[in-house]
């Protein structure tokens, strides 16, 4: 095992049931995992294996409370926080099917965000000039309109925008820690090209990134430095960006078939 | 969010200067309407309204017209249609005259529960103004003082908080423009033509249960005329006049805009009120006349009583407004988050040929509140519109229900109206219901009704909080999110503090 001088995120042993009573599923399973600061990693796996739980219990989403095991960021544990306190201490989620907020423009609703997280880490808020001016640059490399900004979170959006939504308020945030939740689903070539741009501009030696995914598509444009595979719960295999072609070229079946 | 300013910038801004303007002056002359010592007896009869309107020093038509109400009075049934429950009112055991400063007051501000004291901390209500409202003795004069270099966005509002006397200064302004802005005590001795002429034409005594009881026993109210061409300079309001905290229990206002006028008048105040008077039965009468338009907001938040009800304001509001001109519009904005119970349908009657009514409704129950609010639009004229937007939000073990009419009568040539009525619930302990009668006469009616109910889903709220917003912060944003359609045909300094008083409101209703 590799010993990270600076990890940023480390789950160990993390286990999770979702459910009720007899309905109760185990889906982490003792699942352990590092991402250094700095680094990209990629978590693929088969539909089922629970991504999508991995990145709700590490937000603090109600129903996907951790059973076991422990997931601290920057040596604090995040499961005992509240989801925006997570948030405010740099943990931000690309959604994989993005919330319609009705009433509520962007503008209004990303403001209010950033001013929440300052509020809670004792900083000023940001000024309307200065957001006004970082939404329209954040806005232009994302081929965001300023009409969108305008728009009710979400609302009438296609699942591109949606997309490109997420990432526009992951550029404004500027999180410490971000997941992207199957974030290439429902991109065309042209917008995960630009999605992707967002994302490696924001790459940076004190900011980490877990990018789950299914395909390897979006790994061909934000190259990770390590890729996992996530099956029945945990991390079966861990390699570097060849995994990923492996996966696409042999499918889950044949790593899963390897391993177990 | 930035832009929505910008729109409303003109408005704002002239009532910002118009209170300015009237700052500079010295308002410390001591208008009042005759502050009376005495009350009547317990319990109602032909002496204790002979007593009232002596009290007023009223014409003998108005006496006869009182009494004529409260004959018919006797004769009516409470209603009970409505999908609230209250405790029996016995209507004898209620004072019908009481002096003005009886009741919620503190002899200082200690004495203020502290509940009450921090709603009005996050309502952003400075300590001061909280005396006045609260009734501290001597506490009018100090804030008035206090409040000589008010900030700029509150300025509208504070500059007038000793509103006793301010009433004065204003009227100085109004008087230029020809507009009569005065309680309707005064205007019977003042004006007797004009509210003889026009009382009780839109709500005739013999209109409902609650209506006649105050055409028979009101104390005071409002009285607005607004002469012929004349823009109203400033937004008229309640909240402006001292005196109308404590003629509450049976209000009677009187708006009357002549040909081709327009004035905005706001009711109310989003600060928490308290009032000892239980029963709550006002009469608010609209005249539009030709080319006339009038733009009446209401923020209510009454007393709700305590978490079991109990104390809360019963809230038996008529409201009507008639369209009698053509080309005249009515419109009707609420924000009502207070009483235990509210029985309120502010209506239209759209007697002239292309009037137009609109109701914008934002009505919040928590608690063990209840609500059965909505309007009539009646269409009489030809091409009259209407518009209603209702947003119902309910919380806790509250009840809600949005009730409409939509009256579309043989002459009313292509009548046109729309109707969206959405209702939010929060937790599952809360009801909500919608229930519209649509009546039409015409084949050629465009009526529209659009209806939503929806729950306030844990997948906003999750995604909220991810992004950083603490729970009731983000029930909050989303609330705003929700009514923001009303929100936006408040008058701006309204409108800031309505959307505070809602997360007041609602705080405590998620987790």
């Amino acid at each position: 095992m590799t010993l990270y001088i600076r990890g940023m995120l480390k789950l160990d042993d993390l286990s999770a049931r979702v459910g009720e009573g007899d309905e109760a599923k185990t889906i982490l399973n003792g699942l352990s995992l590092e991402v250094p600061a700095g680094e990209v990693h990629a978590i693929m796996g088969p539909n089922g294996a629970g991504k999508s739980t991995l990145s709700y219990v590490l937000t603090g989403r109600e129903g996907y409370e951790a059973s076991a095991g422990s997931a601290m960021l920057e040596g604090e544990d995040l499961l005992a926080m509240e989801p925006e306190e997570r948030a405010a201490k740099g943990v931000f989620l690309s959604f994989q099917y993005p919330v319609e907020i009705p009433g509520v423009p962007v503008m209004t609703f990303v403001r209010a965000a950033m001013n929440a997280q300052r509020k809670a880490r004792g900083e000023d808020e940001i000024s309307a000039p200065d957001f006004i001016k970082k939404a329209r640059e954040v806005g232009a490399k994302l081929k965001i309109d300023a009409d969108m900004l305008k728009r009710p979170v979400n609302v009438g959006f296609s699942g591109g925008e949606k997309k490109r939504l997420e990432i526009f308020q992951m550029m404004m945030i500027e999180p410490r820690f971000a997941i992207l939740d199957e974030t290439d689903s429902g991109l065309d070539i042209d917008a995960l090209k630009t999605v992707a741009d967002g994302v490696n501009a924001l790459r940076s030696p004190d900011r980490a990134m877990l990018v789950i995914t299914h395909y390897q598509r979006l790994l061909d444009h934000i190259r990770p430095d390590k890729v996992h595979v996530l099956a029945k719960g945990r991390i079966i295999k861990t390699g570097g960006p060849e995994l990923a072609e492996q996966l696409e070229s042999e499918g889950y079946d044949g790593i899963l078939g390897e391993v177990l | 969010m930035a832009d929505d300013v910008k729109v409303k910038e003109g408005i704002d801004a002239g009532t910002v200067a118009a209170a300015k303007a009237l700052q500079s002056e010295n308002y410390s002359a001591g208008f009042k309407t005759d502050i009376e010592t005495e009350y009547a007896p317990k319990g109602l009869n032909e002496d204790v309204i002979a007593f009232i309107s002596d009290k007023k020093g009223e014409p003998q038509w108005m006496l006869d017209w009182r009494l004529k109400a409260f004959e018919r009075w006797k004769t009516m049934k409470e209603p009970g249609w409505a999908k609230v429950q209250y405790e029996q009112i016995d209507y004898q055991d209620l004072y019908y005259y009481a002096a003005p400063k009886r009741g919620a007051k503190y002899e200082s501000i200690d004495d203020v529960p502290k509940e009450i004291l921090d709603t009005y901390e996050k309502l952003g209500i400075p300590l001061r103004e909280a005396e006045v409202l609260l009734g501290v003795e001597g506490s009018a004069e100090t804030a008035a003082e206090a409040r000589g270099g008010a900030n700029s966005s509150r300025v509208a509002v504070d500059a007038v908080f000793d509103s006793v006397s301010v009433a004065t200064t204003f009227r100085k302004e109004l008087e230029k423009a020809g507009v009569i802005f005065m309680s309707i005590s005064e205007a019977l001795r003042e004006h007797p033509e004009l509210v003889k002429k026009y009382l009780g034409t839109v709500v005739p005594q013999s209109d409902n249960f609650f209506a006649t009881l105050n055409s028979a026993v009101f104390s005071d109210g409002t009285f607005v005329y607004v002469p012929e061409g004349v823009r109203c300079p400033m937004e008229l309001s309640t909240y402006f006049r001292m005196n109308a905290e404590n003629t509450g229990q049976f209000e009677r206002t009187l708006i009357i805009a002549d040909k081709g006028s327009y004035v905005s008048y706001l009711e109310g105040c989003t600060a928490p009120m308290r009032d000892e008077n239980q029963l709550h039965a006002a009469v608010v009468e609209l005249v539009a006349l030709d080319d006339a338009e009038i733009k009446y907001s209401t923020v209510q938040n009454w007393w709700p009583g305590d978490e079991n009800g109990k104390g809360g304001i019963y809230n038996f509001v008529t409201k009507r407004g008639d369209c009698r001109g053509a080309r005249s519009k009515i419109s009707w904005t609420q924000v009502e988050t207070g009483s235990a119970v509210t029985w309120k349908y502010p209506s239209c009657i759209l007697r002239g040929d292309d009037s137009t009514g609109e109701f914008y409704s934002i009505a919040v129950t928590n608690g063990r509140q209840m609500a059965d609010t909505g309007t009539k639009m009646i269409h009489l004229g030809k091409r009259t519109r209407s518009r209603i937007i209702s947003k119902g939000i309910s919380a806790g073990r509250s009840d809600n229900t949005y009730r409409g009419l939509v009256q579309v009568h043989k002459k009313a040539d292509k009548a046109r109206n729309f109707t969206q009525c959405d209702s939010l619930l929060i937790g599952g302990d809360c009801g909500a219901h919608t229930v519209p009668y649509v009546e039409n006469r015409r084949a050629d009616a465009q009526l529209e009704h659009e209806a939503t109910t929806t729950k306030l889903s844990e997948d906003q709220l999750f995604y909220a909080r991810q992004r950083g917003l603490g729970e009731e912060e983000a029930v909050a944003l989303l609330v705003n999110g929700f009514v923001r359609d009303v929100m936006q045909h408040l008058p701006m300094e309204f409108a800031v503090e309505a959307q505070k008083l809602l997360e007041v409101s609602l705080e405590g209703s998620v987790g």
